[in-house]
């Protein structure tokens, strides 16, 4: 089939045109020897145009017509030149590129220096079969491109390979290269939209007893009534949720009560993905409620804690799980 | 390409009418008013569709609009090819191209279009303002072409831009202007409209026929000569010659071509030099009598006039050679006589009388029959005057003897009527004569008015002689000029008048540039490229060859401008350089510098692999270190390296 022969062919051009085996490694500098020119449509256009023109000046004998044709046939080769020097030793680094829940987008950051002391006018990077962004660079200076790259599997997401190209300025021709920067974005499994509630246990670590109502260590939410202090609203919980009513946050001594999210206690019939998605659904909760949470998993165990880095270092080891 | 699809931006379609505007205007001269008036009136539609931001006409409006103006054209002209309809027709598309701006695609054509125009204006004339006005509107086009893809900068910076881009555009157009093998057209042959309008000498001479040409200060030709100019008296430049008489009019001979190479002997000096001749749509060449060279491409008539083989429809330069002294015609054919000698049976009883008197009284001594007619004309008194009256019946009798004031076609007519009836060959010859110096560019001009009508008698033993009646009456006007000739207070053209001093020499300055602007641009053709490239040692200069020459230019110009465009590529820090040398001479050692090293820590391990040269490595390292990642860096720090790393050898 032609079609898919083109696609070989073409396969076979960017593998060869890359001539690192990607990934490649950061800064990558667009050198001459991987940017690539070839007219644009209206490149083709223009060309036929002055072909015509050079045969009614011939036809004429006009020799104004002939300066004409070979004005613009000048001003092509220039256009080349210029094209390629727009996007000619651009040198691309990975960026930021923050964690996601899979189901929405991954947002790769790219990097885009131009050490010349001139502008780099309308440069297009796009991702395979995905809407082109535009960026400028100023003289000297580094533009961050983001990318957004649908995440629909936990794990590491690479950022497959990136064709970054220009007309500018007549339009009239293409230069474009192929850039495979070594970056991956990890996706976090996407929470479970209907979770069994947070597993509480009866036991309590440590063997003391619950003592009531304490400051210390925050225990749980309760419903907010008249009398608690506003200081222990749980504003935090409250915003995460629509029109819900003001909680307040429990506290109990040293030796409170904790969560520990577990593999094995989610019923057997569920299947990995499923159990991932409960638990990320759980972290995200316990979290927002404020509660110190642990994590066992038949590899691994986290030791109960609360806050950003932990809700991190929860999720990436759920996106993770089964990939070493 | 997901760009051509963007939708064509306010500030775009600015541009593009600012194009469509620049493109149409210097054709409005050439178009029909009803289609400039329907332009204009798009050009306007499309300007308020974008003040006011207009939805755009329908697709089906826009059709129609396209039919009805084609229609109008075909009903204009009745075709739509050939150069003014098809111009016609493509401003009609231009103007609805511009009610139909969607996406950059439409912005590319129109701009397309309008690079076409402009070779549009060069059909009608190349004149130098023309050039300056085309390259005025391929500046704003292709300023357009960059807003087509970018629109944010500046009408100012746009212009900038294209102005820069056009200019590196200028080193290629000058060498594939004098070095791209040229082709002499036309390649599919030219419309008949395009020298409907040309002036000249024509192949039949009645009364008044030169003295229209008198009213003209067009040029007709520019000559070149190699040596001093000749006298004004000397400069007659022959044109068609005309022995055939009906009683009214004189005509050509209907013999062409019937020598190829000079039949006379040369005799005296040579006189070398160099015509350009302005189109005139004939076949024949001018040239200073008599000629001793034929043009390429042209032939010798049997009354030695240099015809071309194709009408004259380009400006037209050749190099010729004249013998002023020659001979011609002493053993002239019998037909060519008898055709010398026809004359129609009655009229011009009295001119007939005088000439049988002749006849009568020196028989077959054509010298003598010839001296009895100059000495008539010098009896008559004739008046020179651009303004005859109009004569009747017999032209020859009512001008030698009762209004005796004629142009110089009066007075060669009459002239060779008279010799004839005596029984002397005589002819007409149209031509010019004279011409005015140009002191800027030492080119002499002729103009229109500088034709003229002389005659040629043919005398037994001498052959073919030059009589000019005209010298008898109204020497000035042939040793001088027009102006000297006529009786003060008529009309003459605005040139041929001597009165106006500091206008002659502005015209003469123009007109010097003009030359040179024919001469070096316009006329730059097949031949005048093959002497250029002769002259530059191509001997003999094929399409081949030219084509290698060429290409060799122009890859030069580009690696130029390569390197210009992208000079400042990668300013190596010269630190830098000067430490990839060090690491190279020793990773010859076998002590291979990582990528991930800092320079203190391999030149640690340098020193240990090679003991000998341990103290220099660390010297240079900390030289390098300080030059690349210290506080300020010190020239003299950089002088030092390269000194240490240049006398180093492991």
């Amino acid at each position: 089939m032609p079609g898919t022969l083109r696609h070989r062919l073409h396969e076979a051009f960017v593998r060869w045109a890359l001539r690192v085996r990607p990934p490649e490694p950061a800064p990558i500098i667009l050198t001459q020897r991987r940017v690539y020119v070839l007219p644009t449509r209206a490149g083709l256009a223009y060309a036929a145009a002055l072909g015509v023109i050079l045969l009614g000046a011939m036809n004429y004998n006009l020799s104004l017509g002939h300066a004409l044709v070979f004005l613009l046939a000048g001003l092509g080769i220039v256009a080349i030149l210029h094209t390629f020097r727009n996007i000619a030793l651009v040198s691309i680094r990975p960026g930021r590129c923050e964690p996601v829940f899979a189901g929405s987008s991954a947002q790769f950051d790219l990097v885009l220096e131009n050490q010349r002391p001139d502008a780099r006018t309308s440069l297009r990077l796009f991702l395979d079969d995905q809407a082109p962004i535009e960026v400028d660079i100023g003289p000297h200076t580094s533009t961050t491109a983001a990318l957004h790259v649908p995440a629909t599997k936990r794990g590491w997401l690479p950022l497959s390979r990136l064709t970054i190209e220009t007309t500018w300025p007549l339009g009239l021709v293409r230069a474009w290269s192929y850039a495979v920067p070594d970056m991956n974005c990890l996706i976090y499994p996407a929470p479970a939209a209907k979770a069994p509630p947070l597993p509480w246990h009866g036991e309590s670590a440590g063997g003391s007893t619950r003592d009531g109502n304490g400051a210390d260590d925050f225990s749980g939410l309760r419903k907010h009534q008249e009398a608690d202090s506003p200081h222990h609203v749980a504003w935090k919980a409250v915003a995460r949720q629509h029109d819900g009513p003001l909680l307040t946050k429990l506290f109990s001594g040293a030796s409170a009560q904790q969560l520990w999210l577990e593999w094995n206690d989610l019923p057997a019939a569920l299947d990995t993905e499923q159990r991932l998605s409960i638990l990320a659904r759980w972290m995200i909760d316990a979290e927002a409620a404020g509660f110190a949470w642990g994590l066992r998993m038949p590899a691994l165990r986290l030791a109960p804690d609360n806050g950003p880095t932990q809700l991190g270092a929860g999720l990436r080891a759920l996106a993770l799980h089964g990939s070493q | 390409m997901a760009r051509s699809n963007r939708p064509v931006s306010r500030r775009q379609a600015w541009w593009l009418l600012a194009t469509a505007l620049a493109a149409f205007l210097p054709l409005t001269p050439q178009l029909p008013l009803w289609l400039s008036l329907a332009a204009g009136a798009a050009f306007s539609w499309r300007a308020a569709l974008t003040w006011w931001q207009w939805r755009l006409p329908p697709r089906w409006l826009l059709v129609l609009l396209v039919v009805a103006g084609t229609a109008g054209v075909l009903m204009q002209y009745r075709t739509i090819l050939g150069r003014t309809p098809g111009i016609a027709l493509l401003v009609v598309f231009l103007g609805l191209k511009l009610l139909e701006l969607r996406t950059a695609r439409d912005a590319v054509a129109t701009a397309l279009l309008c690079y076409f125009l402009v070779l549009g204006q060069f059909l009608f004339t190349q004149t130098i303002p023309t050039a300056l006005l085309a390259a005025m509107t391929v500046l704003i086009t292709t300023a357009t072409l960059l807003a087509a893809s970018d629109d944010r900068p500046s009408p100012r910076q746009q212009i900038r831009r294209a102005g820069l881009m056009l200019g590196q555009a200028l080193p290629f157009m000058l060498l594939l202007f004098l070095l791209f093998p040229r082709v002499q057209g036309p390649l599919w042959g030219i419309p008949q409209d395009r020298f409907s309008a040309v002036s000249g000498v024509s192949d039949t001479m009645a009364p008044g026929s030169i003295a229209q040409l008198s009213q003209s200060d067009a040029i007709a030709f520019r000559v070149q000569f190699k040596g001093e100019v000749p006298p004004q008296s000397q400069l007659y430049w022959r044109g068609p010659v005309m022995p055939a008489f009906d009683g009214r009019s004189w005509r050509v001979a209907q013999t062409r071509g019937a020598y190829s190479e000079i039949p006379y002997p040369g005799i005296g000096q040579p006189v070398d030099y160099e015509v350009t001749l302005e189109p005139h749509g004939k076949f024949w060449l001018f040239s200073l009598e008599l000629p001793a060279s034929l043009p390429p491409e042209s032939g010798l008539t049997s009354d030695y006039q240099p015809v071309a083989r194709q009408a004259v429809r380009n400006r037209m330069r050749y190099a010729q050679r004249a013998w002023p002294e020659a001979i011609a015609g002493a053993n002239e054919t019998p037909g060519i006589l008898r055709d010398a000698l026809a004359l129609p049976k009655g009229g011009n009883p009295r001119t007939r009388a005088i000439s049988e008197g002749w006849r009568a009284q020196h028989g077959n001594d054509g010298a003598a029959i010839l001296a009895a007619a100059e000495d008539l004309f010098n009896r008559q008194l004739l008046i020179y005057t651009l303004n005859p009256p109009l004569l009747g019946a017999d032209m020859v009798d009512e001008f030698l003897f009762d209004t005796k004031r004629g142009f110089c076609e009066h007075f060669a007519a009459a002239f060779v009527f008279a010799l004839r009836a005596a029984g002397v060959p005589a002819r007409v010859v149209a031509g010019y004569q004279g011409g005015e110096v140009n002191p800027v560019d030492g080119f002499l001009v002729v103009r229109q008015y500088d034709a003229h009508a002389w005659t040629e008698v043919w005398i037994a033993g001498r052959g073919w002689m030059r009589v000019d009646p005209t010298a008898i009456s109204a020497p000035s006007r042939i040793n001088s000029n027009l102006a000297a000739a006529v009786p003060s207070g008529e009309p003459l053209p605005f040139l041929a008048r001597g009165d106006l001093a500091w206008l002659k020499e502005l015209r003469n300055r123009l007109d010097a540039v003009t030359n040179g602007w024919n001469q070096w641009v316009l006329g730059y053709n097949p031949q005048r490229q093959r002497d250029l490239l002769a002259s530059l040692g191509m001997t003999e200069p094929d399409w081949r060859s030219m084509t290698a020459v060429l290409s060799v230019l122009c890859g030069a110009v580009m690696l130029g401008l390569t390197g210009w465009i992208l000079r400042n590529r990668m300013r190596v820090d010269p630190a830098l350089a000067a430490w990839r040398r060090f690491t190279a001479r020793l990773a010859r050692h076998g002590v291979a510098w990582r990528p991930w090293e800092g320079p203190q820590a391999f030149a640690e391990r340098a020193a240990v692999q090679i003991p000998a040269q341990a103290q220099t490595i660390r010297e240079i390292a900390e030289l390098y270190a300080r030059l690349r990642y210290g506080p300020t860096p010190q020239l003299p720090d950089l002088a030092q390296l390269k000194m240490k790393i240049a006398a180093f050898k492991p």
